[in-house]
């Protein structure tokens, strides 16, 4: 990460850019309707007809051909129900369709992670304290060393092999993120305290696992080992898929991060400062974006949470269009470049200090106000 | 029959959950036969009758999963305009007895959202959600002796259905049914009623038309003078009355005259009260929270808060409208949104309480 000093803006600039960000949201609310509900049942549509084809498909999966395609299908789907679905409906973003099937509070996604749970990790924690050190629990999913502000500890040695692990485990990963293993490792918070959440998470893992490694490979009778085989495999596709995606989110170089101090009483005008500094996205053709589940537009999805995510690329423009008139940084790029940053952070904070020498040489002065690098935050 | 019922068998089979899970059956088979359902009540509009100007009558087939009706209770019917789901409460007009169908009329109110909705765009082949029937207003298990019907405009419906209910269980006992309404080109069921007059002797039928005062036999608003000409003693018929508040008043008001309240039963038909409250002005009112049972003197603080206060613990998060963790269900009554200031009364609608504060009264599913 390139230590770049993020931008100042009066109070009274700030105002006006969470006033005009305020406009904007509040225009697509009074707008959405039909085609926001036609979207995402498209959406649905699609994601479980592949789920059956897929899933069809890999009970022939001794045949390799249909072993190949099924376990694509099933990928997909898997993909679309955890991304564009699970994801946004999650947020809420359908909440006023007033249909229990898309509403935020009701669904559940095909992922070991309970979903009450992930809205409580990601909806609550990581979205109201987005790039928060010691609030934001996404930094590292308290696993990676992906801050200079982490102390290093020889644990970390192992950073790039645990980040391997967790892309291949994702799902588990985020099942296990709302449990907070590592403050209960550090004796801040007790494993009593945990029962509720851990047979919440071995209910839903359960009934996940048995589906994918159980039920559907005896259906294929002698083909289990193929059917088994396909869904392993669509699963770690999409969990690596999703790391990827939700890594080169709030990572990549020239994302920013914040201490608690300086975001308490924030105004709104600070928020929205806040998580567009914190976030960065991803550039690339419609099915990407559709595929990432619009997190390629981190920015606005961050800046509008719950908004339905189809829209962004609409948004985008003028989110764009805002920053350049306030002189504030647009961090975006394509998929291999940002999330070659996020790899090359891994690896470097591995090591102890603070990643490497050249950083160093950039390091901002003076302290900006609202929003610090994390060199500012060490010095 | 015998496929069928196999079908939901597998359907409904613990397998078929397991493989489907997390999402469940329904939202497979919905895909391709939307009236399905293992646990829903969905239904098929299968005939759409427009008898009126303003109403518009809907022929349903519900799913396997409705239990039926008593004559006179309400269904919540659900359906999708401009992409949001609204839910109103209708009465089925029809018989009781008829179980595989049902009848609905609704009648299209100038500022209203779902009754003009289905008045123009309801075709056979639409699918809409019910609940199962509610509601006290319905004809006792055990038949009365005679029966005494009054009803004023789109209140005709839960009447409506006792009269054919009682009609074709071949009924003996005496039955007057008053109906009011504007004109009687505005009477929805004004040949069924006829006919079902035409062929019961028990059956008496008045009309009253406010705007047509030289037809129909009551004349005026509803007053004593009515019953003597339906030739009814209140005393001795069990009554039940449905329709504007108007009339439901001055029924109210002869029955407590006469110490007769125990033999009247009445259902009010009320669109959701439209709140006109200036921005930021705080309209007193009570809350209700349905789940819990408590209620409270509503302020113009976050309805979040106020549960809290309440001793209540609704989960929450950001409370500041962003993470939508404290979303819940609003049964009633109207909410300002406090980063709008836009008021909604639907019913029946999910909204953030953290960011929503009472405009009256309202009720929630805490």
């Amino acid at each position: 990460m390139t230590a770049t000093t993020p931008p100042q803006l009066t109070p009274q600039q700030l105002d006006a850019f969470g006033r005009e960000l305020d406009a904007i949201r509040e225009r697509v609310i009074a707008d959405l309707g039909e085609r926001d509900a036609a979207y995402i049942r498209r959406i649905i549509k699609a994601q479980r007809g592949l789920e059956i084809s897929g899933r069809g498909l890999l009970e022939l999966g001794f045949l390799p051909p249909a072993w190949f395609a099924g376990t694509v299908a099933l990928s997909l789907s898997k993909i679309l129900d955890n991304m564009e679905i699970g994801h946004n409906v999650m947020h809420g973003q359908y909440d006023w369709m007033n249909d229990e099937a898309v509403s935020g509070h009701a669904f559940e996604w095909d992922s070991a992670c309970p979903s009450e749970q992930w809205r409580h990790s990601h909806n609550y924690m990581h979205h109201t304290h987005t790039n928060i050190l010691g609030k934001d629990r996404d930094i590292g999913y308290g696993v990676l060393r992906m801050s200079e502000d982490q102390r290093w500890h020889p644990y970390y040695l192992g950073n790039p092999a645990y980040a391997v692990l967790l892309a291949l485990f994702f799902q588990w990963g985020v099942a296990l993120h709302d449990l907070e293993v590592d403050r209960v490792a550090a004796g801040k918070s007790s494993w009593n305290d945990k029962g509720e959440m851990l047979r919440a998470i071995w209910k839903k893992g359960r009934r996940q696992a048995l589906k994918d490694y159980a039920l559907f490979p005896l259906l294929a009778g002698p083909g289990a080992p193929f059917t088994f085989a396909g869904n392993v495999t669509a699963n770690a596709v999409r969990n690596v898929w999703a790391f990827m995606i939700i890594f080169c989110g709030h990572f990549p170089e020239g994302t920013h991060e914040f201490t608690l101090e300086e975001t308490e009483g924030e105004t709104r005008g600070q928020w929205y400062f806040r998580q567009l500094l914190g976030s960065a996205n991803l550039t690339g053709g419609q099915l990407f974006h559709i595929l990432s589940g619009n997190l390629s537009h981190q920015i606005e999805h961050h800046l509008f949470p719950d908004l339905p995510a189809h829209r962004y690329a609409e948004l985008a423009v003028e989110v764009r269009e805002i920053c350049e008139r306030y002189g504030l940084p647009y961090n975006s790029g394509p998929l291999h470049k940002q999330f070659g940053s996020v790899v090359k952070k891994i690896v470097k904070l591995a090591l102890p200090g603070d990643g490497g020498d050249e950083d160093r040489a950039v390091e901002p002065t003076p302290l900006p106000r609202r929003a610090t690098t994390r060199e500012a935050v060490a010095a | 029959m015998f496929t069928q019922m196999l079908t939901r068998r597998a359907l409904g089979s613990k397998l078929a959950d397991a493989l489907t899970t997390p999402h469940g059956v329904d939202r497979y088979v919905e895909l391709v036969r939307p009236a399905f359902s293992l646990r829903d009540v969905r239904a098929e509009v299968v005939a759409v009758r427009r008898a009126t100007a303003r109403s518009v009558t809907l022929v349903l087939r519900p799913n396997g999963n409705w239990q039926g009706f008593r004559a006179g209770q309400f269904v919540r019917l659900g359906t999708e305009i401009d992409g949001v789901r609204h839910t109103r409460c209708y009465s089925p007009a029809s018989s009781a007895h008829v179980c595989n169908l049902l009848e609905l009329t609704a009648h299209a109110e100038p500022d209203g959202v779902v009754s003009p909705f289905l008045r123009a765009s309801a075709r056979p082949g639409m699918v809409v959600s019910l609940s199962q029937a509610e509601g006290d207003f319905a004809l006792p298990d055990e038949r009365p002796d005679q029966l005494l019907l009054i009803s004023g405009g789109s209140g005709i419906t839960p009447v409506m259905s006792m009269l054919h209910t009682l009609c074709q269980e071949g009924y003996r006992g005496r039955i007057a049914f008053l109906h009011y309404a504007r004109d009687e080109h505005d009477v929805a069921y004004r040949h069924q009623l006829a006919e079902l007059a035409a062929g019961h002797t028990n059956v008496r039928l008045l009309h009253g038309y406010s705007r047509q005062a030289e037809a129909g036999e009551l004349h005026g608003r509803f007053e004593r003078a009515h019953l003597r000409a339906a030739g009814v003693d209140p005393a001795e018929a069990l009554t039940f009355a449905c329709g504007p508040t108007g009339l439901l008043d001055a029924v109210r008001a002869t029955w407590a005259q006469d110490g007769l309240e125990q033999r009247l039963h009445v259902e009010q038909f009320t669109a959701p009260a439209p709140v006109r409250a200036p921005d930021g002005e705080h309209v007193a009112g009570s809350l209700r929270f349905a789940r819990s049972g408590v209620k409270a003197t509503g302020t113009a603080a976050p309805l979040l808060e106020q549960a809290e206060a309440a001793g209540l613990t609704p989960t929450s998060g950001c409370r500041m409208g962003i993470c939508h963790t404290c979303t819940c269900r609003k049964l009633e009554g109207a909410v300002r949104d406090l980063r709008t200031g836009e008021i909604s009364t639907a019913p029946d609608e999910l909204i953030q309480i953290c960011v929503n504060a009472p405009v009256g009264d309202v009720t929630l599913d805490i």
